[in-house]
């Protein structure tokens, strides 16, 4: 494959299409519009942690003036246990129990029952006048309760070891022979980690407006990763055909993963199905916080055995992630990534998906290799400890590199990760002398990357202008990498180039904006199309100076003859050709549809260094250096944007965010005061190295870059911590009361 | 209850509307006026995304009562561009990559103008805690907090 180099588009910091919009208030979001009849639904939820329902007596809420519709889950298509219906990695069994009850309440917040009305005030009235009669069951949130054998099982269905079990899946990578690498050993450290649930924390509560004519035609209006996702779940979920359905992506209030499901969409349509009226939904913070999201909490062993000379022989890591109410926590990210940096001839890596009752986890950049590579950079970093390593030799002593054979499957094509750990060591900052009570941690980190589904239409306008459509919600500026390419390849300036999201019912299938998936794969199918409208233009030049179309080139915006001997011929520009197009073939276009392959894996490492204040236990961070091979920066702006941001909120998850449960069952913090993300105050500024080892199945050498930068943080944060006070900590979050805590504590014995 | 009637001044243009006692500012903004360029994130006060000016006085609009926009001034971030050239501050935003989703971004920008105002040469100390009430999950901050700081040094040099 061609890759473009030597470009005038690409790497540029452009300004993104929908910039403007942005910056003025004008972007509609999911919450920003408004349909004429339009009335309010609202979600009676479950106060209970695990509970039988009995009945539902909806009959006082339906009598309340005002009320237009009521729904309960007899009104939601059933997918019966027995048998598993998969869209993508979502069970569409569990998916119809998240979005309402059935037979039993599964964590506090689950839907109960909906109800649509003339205002929210009323909706919300009408929600307490619904009787529910709940038999209460004993619960477990925590994974040691939940495993436990006499624990009240959330699916009897589900067996494990023959019997039914909480533990609700399993997954093992193994590679050579665990126990003689070990004997191989001359230091084996073995540490057991803790982690908290965290939220995605977008700022943008879920929220969406629908209407059904009378003829089932549905018109949705949300803000999602994916408006065909939310197309065939609402679709599996309520019985209308997907071609009934028009999900309309409206900008997304940020994500992380935490939108690649619906939560409201289902319920809203089912409302304005039964109502007649268009109905709008809009989730408060609180619920946001008790039932989407968040990723998993976790317990995690994990035991690395080296040689003297520093060579990895053995690993093996043990991870039990809390799925919360349903199956399909992220164990594939944290048994599957955590290792993928190293080159470890023994590896036995295993995850356990462990229901409990609280809410079904969601997606979050990278889902579990965070949870995973803390545990595995932390021992990492106590080995290179005990061997007087430098952290980062002993992890270029052990580097992946192309031809490495992965425990998780995949042999490594040219990858970047040593380019990574040589950046980081030759940095300004990993030589910078630091102070007293300050504390300087590296760790590094893997994400696999997707590519799947894209599909673009780039159209020529009547003026010489492009148009390009693509099926991608633009979360954090993809739009402006699409305008770069596109303007690179037709020649032409970036802001004569127009990049829309389509909707369900003008663009091709489209996967899920994750994954890291949408330049890499968008990028695909853009550059696709734009080759096949330049085709097109050359032939239509070749047509008008009567001669070979492969004796016309594209350049700078034009055909030009391709030499001499071609003939003389003033050149036709895109605006030329798009004015003859009527009368020179009709107009100019091109659609390409793929399911994109070759999209690499990506590897990160990080520099971070803290103060610590012992008094206080608060571990603040003062300098902090992400390193990335991103493949290629196709804008380098929104490339730094997305590590910056991945760092932040592993600074969050390190140091801050944690759920914490109440005695009955309930998340006692669900608010953005006391779930305490970062705030512009909390950080410093946020460095960025970008390693460019081009992706030579990409036409550009793009990589997927969003979801790395999460992965090495928070053992980055601890090895600094570690550094600046002498105590290892085992448990995150590493906030001020557990540091002051850990500070009183003897220090553990290091290595065995 | 009867709705109450409000005489206010919105980006300079002096309406009216009507609302319910306990209606916030936001409310008002977004379902009585149209004006959506405020967000709710969080209706605690804790986001910021809903930052508007109420007599230049930087407020979260969803800790303001509708009805105490009564006879005083309130700006929000439709009001910043004028006659259709944007502020400044928006242009470095754009210029400098400081938004990703863009749902903070409204508050951002109406809290950073407000700062500036006050304050037309802020260190980065005194921006990250004058910002430290407008939360964004996607940016880490410091392309923001370039933004307003460069901002600011140009906006210096121009009133030279």
């Amino acid at each position: 494959m061609n890759i473009v180099v030597n470009n005038k588009w690409i790497g540029q910091r452009t300004i993104r299409p929908d910039g403007v919009d942005k910056v003025t208030g004008r972007a509609a979001f999911a919450a920003d519009t408004a349909m004429p009849g339009m009335i309010w639904g609202k979600v009676l939820r479950s106060p209970h942690p695990h509970a039988r329902i009995r009945s539902i007596d909806t009959s006082r809420a339906e009598a309340l003036p005002g009320v237009k519709a009521v729904v309960t889950s007899r009104d939601v298509v059933d997918f019966p246990l027995d048998k598993s219906v998969m869209l993508g990695i979502q069970d569409m069994r569990w998916m119809c129990r998240n979005v309402m009850a059935r037979d039993k309440a599964l964590f506090p917040g689950h839907p109960i029952a909906a109800v649509a009305a003339t205002t929210e005030a009323i909706a919300a009235k009408a929600c307490e006048l619904i009787e529910v009669d709940y038999e209460v069951l004993p619960w477990s949130i925590e994974i040691d309760d939940a495993i436990r054998p006499d624990a009240q099982i959330l699916h009897e269905s589900i067996t494990f070891q023959g019997k039914p079990s909480n533990i609700v899946g399993q997954l093992e990578h193994k590679k050579g022979d665990i126990e003689a690498g070990f004997k191989q050993a001359d230091v084996i450290i073995e540490r057991t980690f803790t982690t908290r649930p965290v939220h995605q924390g977008y700022i943008e509560p879920h929220a969406c407006l629908i209407s059904v004519a009378a003829d089932g035609k549905t018109t949705i209006w949300s803000s999602s990763q994916g408006q065909f996702m939310v197309r065939a779940m609402t679709a599996y979920l309520t019985g209308i055909p997907q071609s009934d359905i028009r999900a309309i992506p409206a900008e997304i209030g940020g994500g992380f993963g935490g939108k690649t499901i619906v939560y409201l969409e289902p319920l809203a349509t089912l409302l304005a199905k039964k109502s007649g009226r268009p109905v709008k939904m809009v989730m408060t913070r609180e619920e946001v916080m008790r039932a989407t999201g968040p990723t998993s909490g976790s317990k995690n062993t994990v035991k690395i055995g080296a040689r003297k000379d520093g060579t990895i022989v053995a690993a093996q890591g043990t991870f039990y992630l809390q799925a919360g109410a349903f199956p399909g926590s992220p164990i594939r990210g944290a048994a599957g990534c955590s290792f993928a940096p190293y080159d470890i001839a023994n590896v036995l890596s295993v995850g356990y998906d462990v229901c409990s009752n609280r809410s079904k986890v969601a997606a979050y950049r990278a889902p579990g290799a965070p949870i995973g590579a803390y545990a595995v950079e932390c021992v990492l970093d106590e080995v290179a400890e005990s061997l007087n390593m430098d952290p980062l030799d002993f992890r270029l002593k052990n580097a992946a590199k192309q031809g490495t054979k992965a425990a998780h499957g995949p042999v490594f094509p040219r990858i970047g990760y040593i380019e990574t750990l040589e950046a980081a060591k030759t940095a300004p900052h990993y030589s910078t002398p630091i102070g007293k009570l300050q504390g300087r941690g590296v760790a590094s980190g893997f994400w696999f990357n997707a590519g799947g589904e894209s599909s673009a239409q780039v159209n020529i306008t009547e003026d010489g202008n492009v148009v390009v459509t693509t099926g991608h919600p633009d979360i954090g500026g993809s739009r402006a990498g699409i305008a770069n390419i596109c303007a690179e390849l037709l020649g032409i300036d970036y802001r004569r180039v127009s990049v829309i999201i389509g909707d369900t019912q003008t663009v091709g299938f489209s996967n899920l904006t994750g994954g890291s998936r949408v330049l890499f794969a968008s990028a695909m199918v853009v550059t696709q199309a734009a080759e096949k409208v330049i085709n097109t233009l050359r032939e239509r030049a070749a047509k008008i100076w009567e001669i070979d179309p492969e004796a016309v080139k594209w350049e700078n915006g034009a055909a030009h003859p391709a030499s001499p001997n071609a003939g003389q011929f003033e050149p036709l520009t895109l605006e030329d050709l798009a004015e003859k197009a009527p009368m020179q073939g009709g107009p100019i276009g091109a659609g390409v549809q793929l399911n994109t392959q070759g999209a690499d894996g990506g590897f990160g490492t990080h520099i971070c260094d803290v103060e610590v204040d012992i008094e206080l236990g608060i571990a603040r961070v003062i300098r902090y250096t992400a390193v990335q091979d991103v493949g290629r920066a196709v804008h380098p702006g929104y490339v730094e944007g997305q590590l910056q941001g991945g760092v932040a909120q592993g600074i969050g998850w390190a140091l801050n965010e944690e759920y914490i449960y109440r005695s009955d069952g309930k998340v006692d913090n669900p608010g953005f005061l006391d779930y305490r993300m970062p705030v512009c105050s909390d950080l410093p500024m946020l460095d960025t190295i970008l390693v460019e080892v081009p992706n030579p199945k990409h036409p550009q050498g793009v990589k997927g870059v969003g979801e790395v930068p999460l992965v090495p943080v928070m053992a980055a944060v601890a090895n600094a911590i570690y550094r600046a006070t002498g105590k290892r900590f085992y448990a995150l979050p590493m906030s001020p009361p557990k540091v002051l805590e850990g500070l009183e504590q003897p220090i553990q014995q290091a290595a065995e | 209850m009867a709705k109450l009637h409000v005489s206010t001044t919105v980006n300079g243009e002096p309406l009216e509307f009507l609302c319910e006692p306990h209606d916030t500012m936001l409310d008002a903004l977004r379902n009585q006026l149209a004006l959506t360029g405020s967000k709710e994130g969080c209706a605690s006060g804790d986001c910021g995304a809903c930052s508007i000016t109420l007599d230049d006085r930087l407020v979260c609009s969803c800790l303001m009562l509708a009805a105490e926009a009564e006879g005083h001034e309130i700006r929000t971030i439709e009001g910043m561009a004028r006659g259709g050239r944007l502020h400044p501050l928006q242009e470095k935003f754009l210029e400098q990559a400081a938004l990703q989703c863009g749902i903070c971004t409204s508050g951002m920008l109406v809290a950073s103008e407000a700062l500036l105002a006050k304050n037309p040469d802020p260190s980065e100390e005194e921006v990250r805690f004058w910002l430290a009430g407008n939360l964004c999950r996607c940016t880490g901050y410091d392309k923001i907090v370039r933004a307003v700081l460069e901002t600011a040094t140009e906006m210096r040099e121009a009133a030279q």
